[in-house]
């Protein structure tokens, strides 16, 4: 068998930060392909640099024998490659018909006419094909996400693809939806269709691959044909061990956190009361009392029956896949999502309906997993983005007036604390600098308000591992400060050396929990892949 | 070398001075006195109205209505305080109680362009435009299309007087330049200009400051009409019709971004330097109204590229 797509050497960097290292793999025409990993393995990059929207450092491809280097989408495209991603990208506002061939309208003739027949023809020859049953005018925003779904599975169909790479395909469809697309895939593969298959839910990709290629950070560590793995294996592979990573030491008297499986026995804090001696937040309060105490809470489709307490002194992770619920939780915590049942409490007192600014005042802190989008303001200096949540403290009552020698006082002092590269000037706008500073920045203005309670939702993500290690330490000096920090990654090495305790949710449902006794990274890892009972 | 001097805060200073050094040897009486103090004069309402603008667009939005509001306060200022059919007429207070009657209705029709943006989440250039034709209208109807003569001479030297407009409308610059650079609501406003949703997972409290910004714009508008219509001793629904292309003018061309979170009083003071000298040395040039408002069309659009040129390199990192 001749390869169809060849990858060599593919390597690929962000900010230095290597995703992709020496990827050498070779898929067969004819076969599918299933790949697995956990979230930021390289799976999404690879396919974009497949897809051109990335280009490598290093390597190269070769698709049908020929070298193939694509500038954009539309060269995968001509070549026959065919995307379905997980995430929706379809127009809302144009019918499914529109949506199927945008780019590529039947037409009268040569005149710039759609021929609506041959349109609505065409869309439901597809449409029947992917098992969906809707007049081609409908409008794509009328669908549920499952047959959005299949929509966008019959448009990459359309195409008459020779590859095409399904990541997470089945997230959204329903039971039924799901048993109609597999069916669909096998008919796909009977016909020699050539596949890539991405997915958490091992037993898919087991039943519906031919080979089988695991990724651990950014780089192939298993590629065979399917018999040669099961699921045990490939949680196995996935998880791995990286011992190049150092974590601050969590508690004054224990060692560094190197080998978090240890037992650390009864010293850990993860139980019920907090450590005495914990100053600041915690001697305040009635022992016992949580500082942050969540009870069923739940808002459909998003997050279910979710309960949990974090108190004072303690770093309590809360790991998933993507899409597992754990940021719109957050976000929920934080006021920034409604939620329909459930309750909220902050240190003892109930939370209601919780809004930023209420729960700013009642201490409560939220590092989105967006800096861009929503932790800093881009353009705005660095001391403005550092003052910009604590701006009341230094403002005098009535007037508004800033106390400009309290404030600088403030930046400097927190500039320092997180250790802000000092050749940035206070005036400097943030863009100019590093993901790592940018990210110290957002940090540095949530902990200037000195919260009671910090949510932290992916603190190191995309910054170089200098950087991450010194984040690291803020964390931990917070919680030592008496804090409760609900750390939210996507990186079980990082809970595992950070976090006194780890709750793991597997789509929108808290599924397990563990002490830092227990952590073992292939039970926290198979509670958080997707489980398919009926097959 | 040119990038950096584009992107330099003083251009538009830089280039008012320039253009009066220019025009200066073929524009005769452009230095006389009575042209300066002319110029002078009319600038003041518009740096009041300008600056209400800048507050509105730091905040990503605008204030169409503002030259709309200027004309109803000014009709309503008039209807109460002329000397032959006002309820306010003969009365010692007229002046005062006039000046807050027209202050609000600044503060009102801000309010509710307030409430509109920012509780009901409507467009500002839909609420506003549709301000500026109701409240453009309403002025029309409130005098019957007629102007208002007979106001009290305390009321027109506050516009009129060149010595008290000027320290009314440089006192209150001064105001909203003390409140964007000095206080609280001022960091909010840019914060939220240049991101909302940052702004308000940071606890920014963004509905309030945003309608804070159009409600002081109301009021600007107000006292910009307290100064116009004691200026021209005559109250009248067509007060400042033209104007409005000359305030986003002024505020554009001083730099203040259309795209929110840039602005500064300083540079719409520049802005509306610049904007009245052009007008004014055009006038003397004999350039008739239509050259006018070509020229000034071509400096917006040049203000506006200028605006989205910083913009891109910005994007690009540079």
């Amino acid at each position: 068998m001749s390869a169809l797509l060849q990858f060599e050497r593919i390597t690929k960097r962000f900010g230095g930060v290597p995703v992709l290292r020496d990827i050498t793999l070779a898929l067969p025409a004819g076969v599918t392909l299933g790949l697995v990993g956990e979230n930021g393995a390289g799976k999404s990059t690879l396919m974009n640099i497949l897809g051109g929207n990335l280009r490598p450092d290093a390597g190269h491809m070769t698709w049908d024998g020929q070298p193939y280097a694509p500038s954009g989408p539309a060269d995968a495209a001509a070549a026959g490659i065919a995307f379905v991603h997980q995430e929706l990208n379809l127009f809302p506002n144009l019918s499914i018909a529109e949506n199927l061939f945008l780019t590529r309208f039947p037409r009268r003739g040569r005149w710039p006419v759609i021929h609506r027949r041959a349109l609505a023809a065409e869309t439901n020859r597809w449409l029947r094909e992917v098992g969906l049953a809707a007049p081609p005018d409908t409008p794509v925003e009328r669908l549920s996400a499952g047959e959005r779904q299949l929509v966008e599975i019959a448009r990459a169909l359309s195409s008459e693809p020779r590859l095409i790479l399904f990541d997470e395909p089945t997230t959204s469809l329903s039971d039924r939806e799901t048993r109609q697309f597999f069916t669909l895939l096998e008919r796909l593969r009977a016909r020699g269709l050539t596949m890539i298959y991405i997915s958490h839910t091992l037993e898919d990709v087991l039943r519906l691959s031919d080979q089988v290629a695991v990724l651990r950070d950014g780089a192939l560590v298993a590629h065979g044909p399917r018999e040669q793995f099961d699921k045990d294996r490939l949680v196995t592979l996935m998880v791995g061990r990286r011992l190049d990573r150092l974590f601050p030491a969590r508690q004054p008297t224990g060692g560094a956190a190197r080998q978090p499986t240890a037992a650390e026995g009864a010293g850990a804090p993860g139980q019920a009361a907090p450590d005495s001696g914990k100053p600041e937040v915690a001697s305040v309060l009635p022992q016992g009392v949580p500082l942050l105490e969540v009870r069923g809470l739940t808002r459909s489709g998003v997050v279910h029956d979710i309960s949990f307490e974090l108190h004072a002194g303690e770093v309590l992770g809360l790991f998933g896949l993507m899409g597992a619920g754990r940021s719109e939780l957050a976000q929920i915590l934080f006021g920034l999502e409604p939620f329909e049942r459930g309750s909220i409490r902050v240190r003892g007192r109930p939370l209601a309906s919780p809004q930023p600014t209420r729960c700013l005042r009642e201490g409560v802190a939220f590092l989105t997993e967006n800096r861009h989008e929503d932790g800093l303001a881009l353009e705005a200096s660095i001391a403005d983005n550092l003052a910009l949540v604590t701006l009341r403290r230094h403002a005098r009552r009535g007037t508004g007036w800033l106390n400009r020698v309290t404030l600088a006082d403030a930046v400097r002092g927190i500039r320092e604390a997180v250790r802000l590269t000092p050749t940035a000037r206070d005036a400097a706008p943030v863009r100019t600098l590093s993901g790592g500073n940018q990210q110290k920045v957002v940090l540095g203005k949530w902990l200037l308000a000195q919260p009671p309670v910090l949510i932290l939702d992916e603190p190191t993500r995309g910054i170089d591992v200098g950087a991450k290690f010194e984040i690291y330490q803020l964390i931990v000096q917070r919680a030592e400060a008496g804090a409760g920090v609900l750390l939210i990654s996507s990186e079980l090495e990082e809970l595992i050396g950070l976090c006194d305790r780890i709750l793991v949710m597997r789509r929108g449902e808290q599924v397990d929990e563990l002490r830092r006794a227990e952590f073992d990274r292939e039970r926290i890892l198979r509670a958080a892949l997707h489980e398919r009972s009926a097959a | 070398m040119l990038r950096r001097w584009l992107n330099s805060e003083y251009l538009v200073m830089l280039l008012t001075f320039a253009g009066v050094v220019l025009l200066l040897p073929f524009t005769p009486g452009l230095a006389s006195r009575e042209n300066l103090a002319n110029v002078l004069l009319t600038l003041l309402p518009l740096l009041v109205l300008a600056c209400g603008q800048t507050v509105v667009l730091i905040t990503g939005g605008i204030d169409l209505s503002a030259c709309a509001i200027m004309a109803v306060a000014s009709v309503v200022g008039g209807l109460a305080m002329n000397g032959d059919t006002g309820w306010l007429a003969g009365n010692p207070w007229a002046t005062p109680a006039g000046v807050l009657l027209m202050l609000g209705v600044g503060l009102a029709i801000g309010a509710f362009n307030g409430f509109a943006v920012a509780t009901l989440r409507m467009p500002p250039f839909m609420v506003t435009l549709t301000g500026m034709m109701f409240f453009g209208g309403l002025a029309i109807w409130l005098t019957r299309s007629e102007t208002i003569y007979n106001l009290p001479s305390a009321f027109n030297a506050l516009g009129g007087r060149l010595p008290l407009a000027a320290a009314v409308a440089g006192g209150l610059a001064l105001a909203v330049h003390l409140l964007l650079s000095r206080t609280i609501y001022g960091r909010w406003l840019y914060a939220l200009g240049h991101n909302p949703r940052m702004a308000r997972v940071s606890g920014v409290p963004v509905g309030a400051v945003t309608a804070g910004a159009y409600v002081l714009s109301g009021l600007l508008a107000a006292a910009a009409a307290v100064l116009y219509t004691g200026q021209a001793e005559t109250a009248s629904p067509f007060l400042g019709q033209r104007l409005l292309l000359d305030v986003i003018a002024a505020t554009v061309i001083g730099g203040t971004s259309l795209f929110g979170g840039r602005g500064k009083v300083l540079w719409t003071l520049a802005g509306v330097l610049f904007i009245k000298l052009l007008d004014n040395s055009l006038n003397l040039l004999n350039c008739s109204f239509f050259t006018l408002t070509m020229v000034k069309g071509a400096a917006v659009l040049a203000a506006a590229l200028l605006d989205a040129t910083r913009r891109r390199w910005q994007e690009a990192g540079t």
